[in-house]
């Protein structure tokens, strides 16, 4: 399966402007009686139109740095910066303002809401942000549903489908508000292989033919190998940074 | 639709039957509140009513409220007077005539003239001292209620005799007079008459019925030993509310003292008050209780979709949206409520004012039930609030939800 392209990419990876996504000494501790470190002063760059995968064994950090990337969570020390904007010193509203217009999230689970159909939660992060008339919106969601072979399934709820098919849903969910950033918590963790490549297939595509930059955390290495870029962490500090040689 | 008006109504059609019992309670509340509302305003009205029928709007007496200034006060700034014995007047509302035609020039309603005489009634050996009234029989069905009142002979039967009486019935079971009976009347100067019972009347107000007797207004002057006596003029008013305006009126331009009808009456009315406090208590007790059932819900929503919440933080929704979607489930629990609740109230209301009520000596009556659109606009506002801050508590806890402990429980 391939996606629609649609148009060039709107990102390059231009010289000169600041870096889409960029973590400067990011350092998580979770509080407690005895403080665990889950991220440990992490420097990264990551451009524009870039397929990078975040290895690692389980209990490295690799969610936990997803989530202070995504701005889902917030770094005990250290700075994310958006486009070279700051993050920390927002508001919770400003925040989330930032998820909804930048951000696609894809995680392990599908997270679809149970009650609303395909296109509702398509349409959602759409609604929420409020750029687009009604119409528009709809039009928008039928699009990527359409893009994501999903078009028969738009009126169906989520528990109708299969594994696979909401994960394609969440996939067009991310996408709604056209974020040039799209990041995957284990996006094939819960799937079968075949369920899997599609998936797979799907997050390349958006880098190559939508020009998105795409970080997925994924312990399959098979997958991780076929990534454009892979960032290895251990005990939540980076500890490769590799870019594949493309012929 | 409105992002969060559509989450919300989709929270609340998948728990229809929490939302329901929510709902009912609510509905209960309101429906309650009304019914005791309109039950007490119009048990309230009704028992005004029957006040303001059983007395004059406003009672003009020959008194004055103040004893007349003397001739030295009115003309120095200050005077001290000592041992000065007030001269007395003679009794009565001068030229009465002219004093009711001036007054019912500009009142809206009518007027009606009476002599009251303190006398004592006297037969077969039994006497009763009793407040003879002197009435006239074509003025007084347009002040009083009085012609309803007679259980026998009529108004009119005052001309039929001389010295004719109409006795309140207890009083005539007292002395033991029955109609055509003929008994002396005496007063304190010494007047002496012999009159006869041509008519009964019950009031229902025991009082008057106890010592009251009707009579001619010239039998009243004869037996003032006064002629042309009038000593009090009764007013009925269009709109009893007006009363005390009016009373102030004919006060300042007669210069009598005019009693309204609420003047007369200040302590009952005083016990309305509390009537009214005890009422809203109770009102606002059950609204209160009901949006216990729609904290319960929305807790249980919250609790039941925190992880749908972790979702729409995750895709950037702010906590102020999470926190309306919930209050707004409340406030439609609230409103939904409300309004089965218009819907309970009013069939209570209708249900309760078709009970009888048989009483021997009057008609039938139905249990009065006071119809307002205010009971229904104050149960519903304070249902409507009660279930929004019932909906903030948890909407407040809910937004503030964590998704990253959510999303990693999940996982």
């Amino acid at each position: 399966m391939t996606v629609m392209a649609e148009g060039p990419p709107r990102e390059t990876a231009a010289a000169g402007g600041p870096p889409l996504l960029e973590a400067r000494g990011v350092t998580r501790v979770l509080p407690g009686i005895v403080p665990t470190t889950l991220v440990h002063d992490v420097d990264l760059i990551i451009g524009a139109n870039e397929l990078v995968a975040i290895t690692g064994p389980s209990g490295s950090g690799k969610s936990s740095l997803l989530y202070l990337l995504g701005l889902l969570d917030l770094p005990t020390a250290g700075e994310v910066l958006i486009r070279g904007q700051a993050t920390a010193a927002m508001s919770e509203e400003e925040r989330a303002h930032t998820r909804l217009a930048t951000l696609g999230f894809v995680f392990q689970f599908h997270f679809l809401l149970p009650e609303f159909s395909v296109l509702a939660n398509v349409t959602l992060p759409m609604r929420a942000l409020g750029a687009l008339p009604p119409k528009a919106m709809r039009d928008r969601a039928m699009e990527l549903l359409g893009a994501l072979g999903l078009a028969d399934h738009a009126g169906k709820r989520p528990d109708q489908l299969s594994g696979g098919q909401r994960q394609r849903v969440a996939v067009a969910r991310a996408l709604a508000n056209d974020p040039p950033l799209v990041l995957a918590d284990e996006p094939t963790g819960s799937l079968d292989s075949q369920a899997s490549e599609q998936v797979f297939e799907i997050l390349r595509d958006l880098v190559r033919a939508r020009g998105k930059t795409v970080i997925a955390v994924t312990h399959d290495l098979e997958i991780a190998r076929r990534m454009d870029r892979r960032i290895a962490l251990m005990d939540g500090a980076v500890v490769g940074d590799t870019i594949r040689e493309t012929s | 639709m409105n992002l969060v008006l559509d989450v919300a109504l989709t929270h609340v059609r998948a728990r229809a039957r929490q939302t329901l019992v929510a709902v009912a309670g609510v509905a209960t509340g309101v429906g309650f509140s009304i019914m005791m509302a309109a039950l007490l305003q119009g048990s309230q009205e009704d028992f005004i009513r029957q006040l303001v029928n059983a007395m004059p709007h406003v009672a003009v007496s020959d008194e004055r409220r103040a004893p007349p200034p003397q001739p030295a006060e009115e003309v120095y700034d200050a005077a001290r007077i000592h041992g000065l014995k007030p001269e007395a007047r003679r009794r009565g509302i001068k030229n009465p005539l002219a004093t009711m035609a001036s007054i019912e020039a500009w009142v809206p309603g009518a007027v009606a003239p009476s002599v009251k005489v303190q006398g004592i009634l006297r037969y077969a050996s039994r006497d009763v001292a009793t407040s003879i009234v002197g009435i006239d029989p074509n003025r007084e069905p347009l002040v009083s209620e009085l012609p309803k009142q007679i259980r026998q002979g009529s108004l009119g039967a005052l001309y039929t005799a001389t010295n004719a009486l109409i006795l309140g019935d207890r009083l005539a079971e007292k002395i033991g007079a029955r109609l055509g009976s003929k008994l002396t009347v005496q007063t304190s100067d010494g007047i002496r008459l012999t009159a006869q019972v041509v008519g009964l009347f019950r009031s229902g107000v025991r009082q008057v019925d106890d010592t009251t007797a009707y009579a001619l207004v010239k039998t009243g002057q004869i037996l003032a030993g006064q002629t042309g006596l009038v000593n009090e003029l009764r007013l009925r008013l269009d709109d009893a509310l007006a009363a005390p305006a009016a009373a102030a009126r004919i006060e300042r331009e007669t210069g009598y003292k005019s009693v309204a009808w609420q003047e007369a009456s200040e302590d009952l009315l005083n016990a309305f008050v509390v009537r009214n406090v005890i009422m809203y208590t109770v009102v606002g007790a059950i609204l209160l209780v009901a949006s216990f059932g729609t904290y319960n819900i929305i807790s249980t929503i919250t609790h039941e979709k925190a992880r749908d919440i972790a979702i729409m933080k995750s895709l950037g929704l702010p906590e102020r949206t999470v926190r309306r979607i919930f209050v707004l489930e409340a406030g439609v629990i609230g409103v939904v409520g409300a309004l089965f609740g218009f819907v309970l109230g009013y069939a209570l209301c209708v249900a309760v004012g078709s009970i009888e009520i048989t009483n021997p000596f009057t008609d039938v009556t139905h249990i009065p039930i006071s119809w307002s659109p205010r009971h229904y606009a104050m149960a519903a506002a304070v249902a409507v609030v009660s279930s929004l801050v019932a909906g903030l508590l948890p909407a407040r806890r809910a937004a503030r939800v964590h998704p990253v402990e959510i999303i990693r429980g999940a996982t």
